[in-house]
């Protein structure tokens, strides 16, 4: 009980003094002679969010920079020997190369299924098209940790002599051949892709969404004048539609490719980092949380933010286009 | 036999049911999962959850699950997982509110320069600043006294910054798109910009406010890293609980699956009663990378 009620008042005092804050700045503002306070306005508005702009993301960030070059303790300067380090043990490579290979199948297979879904549920009627479309995106609500409790538990693995209770097992069983512990096999980094699996099972609601309201504005005239020239349904989908929602379907693709670059918390909750599943995100986790590695976790970001800048470009790039567009 | 070929086409007979196939793809981990929960453990151990969807009235169901789960830390977890969502979805839309204003309605020097780094800002990865806050809030604590780690405050503060660029961009761009007449004609009136903003610009900018609030509220609802680097096990939330309880899956997979469950019916209800919002904000390009 007293924990729903210090729950409680520490919202509204949160709240209230973060109005109070913006009262405050605004009422200072106006002891100032008018001319000064007119001119002086974006000050009372932007401040608050600048500061913390300033203290929680940019200073912090560049302060990840200079500590990669520190050691473990940030102590005393080392160098470039942490990146060194890094790119000389063969582990972090395999860890690159993980990431590479989310990066390669995971964007790529969100946005052609939610392509594919997206074309099919257009064609079944509104109400349908509801159902369909609701159950597909609701693991868009799902955290990440119960996503991989749901599916630890649908490659789960029981001892030999035991029933089993994972369906992956179950259907591999009936085909005739072994259970397997999936999960540890590393083999061809399978289980790495089964990770990616949840992923995708995560993310392809949303691209679903936001594809189908693209095809919903593909103008009915240039397909009906395709089907008129005879054309098939998929000559339409390909030759038609396809191209009219290219840009929005590379958009969906940059911001999939952006969040698995990231990848964390899948790899966290179902493998912990274990056999050769890790990512660059989670090896910063595991540097600085099991290892009290400073040095050595910043430098592993740091490589992480180089690897996504060039992606902040293209954000910049897509921002300005949609800014020429208004 | 043409017209049944016809009607069968009419109803798309070839879409629904690849869908079909397509939804039961999809639901089949969650529903495993779900009659797990609601099973009892000794008889989940030797019979498959799908031996009990095929019988469902030969089989026994219970709750003990939930119970043992919600008494077993999910219940403090819940609570403190609302009280690190709710103002952690406030704060950062009331202050990206003002700077969106700013952006928008204000003349400044430096403004398109702002932006951009705002906007170069949306892709970086939380990880990058999380080690120094984390040091700076313990060195605030050793030099000020003033405890930050493994309160609430601390995650609030951590997830209004993280938010803070795609929420400005968000409703800049919908603050873009409201009459500036209107504007324009209540400051001839002699309104203060803080009027304009609270009487004008916030209430007409509700619907961005509130589809940015939902996914807001799911993303840190389903937050972990940053609840567990910043509250951590004091005030654990329901993710850092539930890894805990994924921990320990060996001692069976009941309490595990109950209370991934009692985590997701907040933000399932959320999802189902304003999925409206939620996909008007996917369109408006409010996605968390």
């Amino acid at each position: 009980m007293s924990d729903i009620i210090f729950g409680l008042v520490s919202i509204v005092i949160g709240i209230a003094a973060s109005y109070g804050l913006y009262w405050l700045l605004n009422f200072l503002l106006s002891l100032l002679p008018e001319r000064i306070s007119r001119n002086a306005a974006w000050l009372a508005f932007l401040t608050p969010a600048a500061v913390l702009v300033i203290l929680v993301l940019i200073v912090p960030l560049l302060q990840t920079v200079v500590w990669s070059f520190m050691d473990d303790r940030v102590k005393a300067w080392v160098g470039f020997k942490n990146y060194v380090d890094l790119f000389t043990d063969k582990r972090f490579l395999g860890i690159l190369l993980n990431n590479f290979l989310w990066v390669l199948v995971v964007p790529a297979i969100t946005v052609a299924i939610g392509t594919a879904v997206a074309t099919l549920t257009n064609q079944v009627g509104p109400t349908r098209e509801r159902i369909f479309k609701s159950l597909i995106f609701m693991p868009m609500a799902i955290s990440f940790v119960a996503a991989a409790t749901i599916w630890s538990y649908f490659y789960s693995y029981v001892p030999p002599g035991r029933p089993e209770v994972g369906l992956l097992n179950a259907l591999v069983k009936l085909s005739g051949f072994e259970a397997q512990p999936w999960l540890t096999m590393d083999q061809g980094r399978l289980n790495s892709f089964l990770l990616m699996a949840v992923v995708v099972w995560l993310q392809v609601g949303y691209s679903m969404v936001v594809i189908s309201a693209a095809i919903k504005n593909v103008p009915e005239e240039t397909i009906e004048a395709a089907q008129l020239d005879g054309a098939s349904a998929w000559q339409v989908f390909a030759g038609v539609v396809l191209p009219q929602v290219w840009g929005t379907v590379m958009s969906v693709f940059v911001t999939v490719l952006i969040l698995v670059m990231k990848v964390f918390d899948i790899v966290l909750s179902m493998t912990r980092g274990n056999f050769t599943t890790s990512v660059l995100a989670f090896e910063w986790y595991k540097q600085f949380f099991e290892n009290s590695n400073i040095g050595p976790a910043s430098a592993v970001v740091t490589v992480l933010v180089l690897l996504i800048g060039p992606l902040m470009y293209l954000q910049i790039k897509t921002v300005q286009q949609q800014e020429a567009l208004r | 036999m043409n017209k049944i070929a016809h009607l069968l086409r009419r109803m798309n007979l070839g879409s629904t049911i690849m869908l079909i196939i397509l939804v039961a793809l999809w639901s089949t981990p969650t529903v495993g999962l779900l009659i797990t929960s609601l099973r009892p453990r000794s008889v989940a151990e030797i019979s498959p959850w799908w031996e009990a969807l095929l019988n469902p009235i030969g089989t026994a169901w219970t709750l003990d699950a939930y119970q043992n789960s919600l008494a077993g830390g999910m219940l403090s977890s819940l609570i403190n997982t609302i009280a690190v969502s709710v103002p952690a979805t406030i704060l950062p839309l009331m202050i990206a509110a003002n700077a969106a204003y700013a952006f928008t309605f204000l003349k400044f020097k430096g403004k398109e320069f702002f932006f951009a780094t705002l906007v170069a800002l949306m892709v970086i990865p939380v990880q990058s600043s999380l080690i120094p806050v984390l040091r700076g809030m313990v060195w605030i604590q050793r030099t000020f006294d003033v405890q930050l780690t493994g309160t609430y405050v601390s995650a609030w503060l951590v997830h209004s910054a993280f938010a803070m660029p795609l929420a400005i961009y968000t409703l800049r761009n919908f603050m873009m798109t409201l009459p500036i007449s209107l504007i324009e004609a209540a400051k001839v009136d002699g309104a203060s910009y803080y009027q304009i903003f609270w009487k004008l610009v916030l209430p007409m900018s509700a619907p961005a406010i509130a589809s940015f609030a939902i996914f807001q509220f799911l993303w840190v609802w389903n937050d972990y890293l940053i609840a567990f680097i910043f509250v951590g096990e004091q005030k654990s939330v329901m993710t850092y609980q539930l890894l805990r309880l994924l921990g320990q899956y060996g001692e069976g997979w009941q309490d595990v699956a109950a209370g991934s469950f009692i985590s997701l019916i907040i933000p399932l209800i959320v999802f189902f009663s304003l999925q409206r919002f939620i996909v008007r904000g996917l369109l408006a390009g409010s996605v968390k990378g």
